[in-house]
């Protein structure tokens, strides 16, 4: 066990040591390892790469190359309690995609990217989402939003806001 | 018109079946059976000749015959062997893999069980995108299944050969869909694609042997060992024989359909349907009782085709005979005659450049470039000399021009090169109605700043 984490729970460490003989390294763990930081914090703070590092034998800038080159990862401040990617890849495109999220993020209040004030949703664009067959759609925490119009978005929206309020 | 003769689906034969997904139902439609025949009865070396000989080329988008790559690893290796699936599909337009692993996952295990004894590999990774949330619960449910039915794990049904499959979750990086970015990303790394040589059969994951096999290919597998190789070499266009290098478009092939269509859907079909007839057949043409402007043949990276092209026979040699990169992932999208090419374009520069990993110069630099001069040309700030410059881009970027050590820049150049190729006219009109004063500038201009790009 290791002493003085800040930012790691037993939890979040037993799970990550539980995937160790899965690998023959310990470094094959990062992305796992980072996924279960991400999953419960909404973001992976330095002090926790630090941990991670020392987890697995691995110096922090090790760790930190890796969660920088993944655009999945946020670091400075965790992403909204509803995270969701709206697809601006060529299917979703031909069929409105980039209005939905021109229209979700206006009815918002931020830009593409951006978090509510009220920290309930944070809308990104996504590069192709796999679901073409459903074009233009949304994927918000594991929900598939399928066949969007920006009547459909305004009304995740109000979603979102009503489970929060 | 392409003749669809008695075909029948296989690899989607459990869609819209009621719990098709369950290990009883795949069994129930004649699965694991084939394994647990080829485990008791057939050497590893057999297995291998059978997908050889079969001429399944692999599905992810090279078109590589899976079982001469299986034949490239090394000899009584003391092992571990890796086999890593890749579940990373990312290519824009293609979303097989995510029916073929929520719908049918045990499919895909027994495929990936038979590659694996054919392999010697002991542990297979399947590098799932993050993406798909679905298809990890389906996977990880049929897994825990296949684990409870001794179809994994030690000793599997008495026959002294040991597998364990481990679901790996990605980070939202197309790279990872090269097989070398996706054993780095494995690994814990960056996903920047290693040089070759080494390939990975020599030298792959955690620095041993290793294979890297598409969903889809792994399908075909399973049907393979189900139903024979001549069921399998009875579909699909044979080898030309005036051209020895030609092995060939064997099998069933799932065509992924969106964009401008009354019908988009992943479609399964003989090799070497037509475009045409897949967009009129299956897809009740191309919506709103429009024309279509182009068609992408296999995924974004693969180019165009224009609609005087879509006669062409979407099989692994077709697309490349009207000046496309390939048959890539069968992703076919269709654009239709409303749609601007600088706007098509324009999304497939932004594509690119937000993926391009960054390791090799001329695609860094050339996939941001060739975005800024389509925003430049969006601005109302096109010069005719652009074309030149994007059609110069589009020409030295790449593995085929030796410029970078994976074909993602290909595929960025492909689009890039087809659209000025092929619509070089309205290219041309567009600068010059949006950009009357200065479309014949040829002195450099500065860049405009990004603005749509992140």
């Amino acid at each position: 066990m290791i002493a003085n984490r800040k930012v790691l729970t037993d939890d979040m460490v037993a799970r990550i040591e539980a995937l160790a003989p899965r690998y023959p390294t310990k470094q094959a763990l990062t992305l796992p390892a980072l996924h279960i930081v991400h999953d419960e914090l909404r973001h992976v703070p330095l002090d926790a790469v630090v941990e991670i590092a020392r987890l697995l034998d691995l110096a922090p800038a090790e760790v930190q190359d890796t969660l920088t080159f993944y655009q999945f990862f946020h670091q400075e401040k965790p992403h909204g309690k509803v995270r969701a990617f709206v697809c601006r890849s060529i299917s979703c495109a031909l069929r409105g995609g980039e209005q939905v999220l021109d229209h979700l993020c206006e009815k918002a209040g931020i830009k593409p990217g951006e978090t509510t004030g009220d920290g309930a949703l944070t809308v990104e664009p996504a590069e192709c989402l796999g679901a073409c067959d459903f074009a233009p759609c949304m994927l918000a925490g594991d929900d598939l939003h399928k066949d969007l119009t920006p009547e459909k978005a305004e009304a995740f929206l109000d979603s979102v806001r009503g489970r929060t309020s | 018109m392409t003749d669809t003769g008695s075909f029948q689906p296989v690899l989607l034969e459990a869609v819209g079946v009621e719990n098709g997904h369950s290990i009883d139902n795949y069994r129930s439609r004649g699965g694991y059976a084939p394994l647990e025949k080829l485990l008791a009865e057939k050497q590893p070396a057999e297995v291998v000749e059978m997908v050889k000989s079969s001429g399944l080329r692999g599905r992810g988008g090279a078109g590589f015959m899976t079982g001469v790559k299986w034949t490239f690893l090394p000899k009584d290796h003391p092992g571990p062997i890796y086999l890593c699936v890749n579940a990373d599909e990312s290519e824009p337009g293609t979303f097989n893999n995510r029916i073929l692993m929520e719908d049918d996952p045990h499919q895909i295990l027994e495929g990936t069980i038979i590659s694996a004894y054919a392999t010697r590999a002991s542990t297979a990774y399947i590098y799932l995108r993050y993406e798909y949330p679905q298809s990890w619960n389906s996977l990880q449910a049929a897994i825990d299944e296949a684990y409870a039915a001794g179809y994994l794990g030690k000793n599997i049904k008495g026959s002294g050969f040991s597998l364990d499959i481990y679901l790996h979750r990605g980070a939202a990086a197309y790279i990872c869909g090269e097989e070398t970015g996706l054993i780095e990303s494995l690994e814990g790394k960056r996903a920047w694609p290693r040089i070759k040589p080494p390939f990975p059969a020599i030298e792959g994951a955690f620095r041993k042997p290793t294979v890297v096999n598409n969903i889809e290919t792994l399908a075909c597998v399973a049907q393979i060992a189900r139903r024979g190789v001549d069921w399998f070499r009875s579909i699909g266009i044979p080898a030309d024989p005036n051209n020895p290098r030609d092995p060939g478009s064997y099998g069933p092939k799932l065509y992924c359909l969106s964009g401008h269509v009354e019908k988009p859907g992943c479609y399964e079909a003989q090799l070497g349907i037509t475009a045409r007839d897949l967009i009129d057949q299956f897809g009740g043409g191309v919506w709103k009782g429009r024309r279509a402007k182009a068609v992408i043949p296999g995924g974004i990276s693969m180019g165009l085709m224009t609609e005087d092209e879509l006669d062409t026979p979407l099989d692994f040699a077709g697309p490349g005979k009207v000046g496309c990169l390939g048959l890539g992932t069968a992703a076919v999208v269709v654009v239709d005659e409303t749609v601007s090419i600088v706007d098509f374009l324009h999304n497939s520069c932004r594509f690119f450049a937000h993926e391009s990993c960054g390791q090799c110069t001329p695609c860094r630099e050339g996939t941001s470039w060739s975005l800024r001069m389509l925003e430049r040309i969006r601005a109302g700030k096109g010069r005719l000399k652009d074309l030149d410059l994007l059609a110069e881009i589009g020409s030295t970027m790449g593995m085929m021009p030796g410029s970078t050590i994976c074909g993602l820049a290909d595929g960025a150049a492909w689009p890039i090169k087809n659209a000025i190729a092929k619509f070089r006219d309205e290219f041309e009109q567009y600068i010059k109605e949006s950009n009357p004063t200065g479309y014949m500038e040829t002195d450099p201009v500065p860049a405009l700043p990004i603005v749509t790009a992140h």
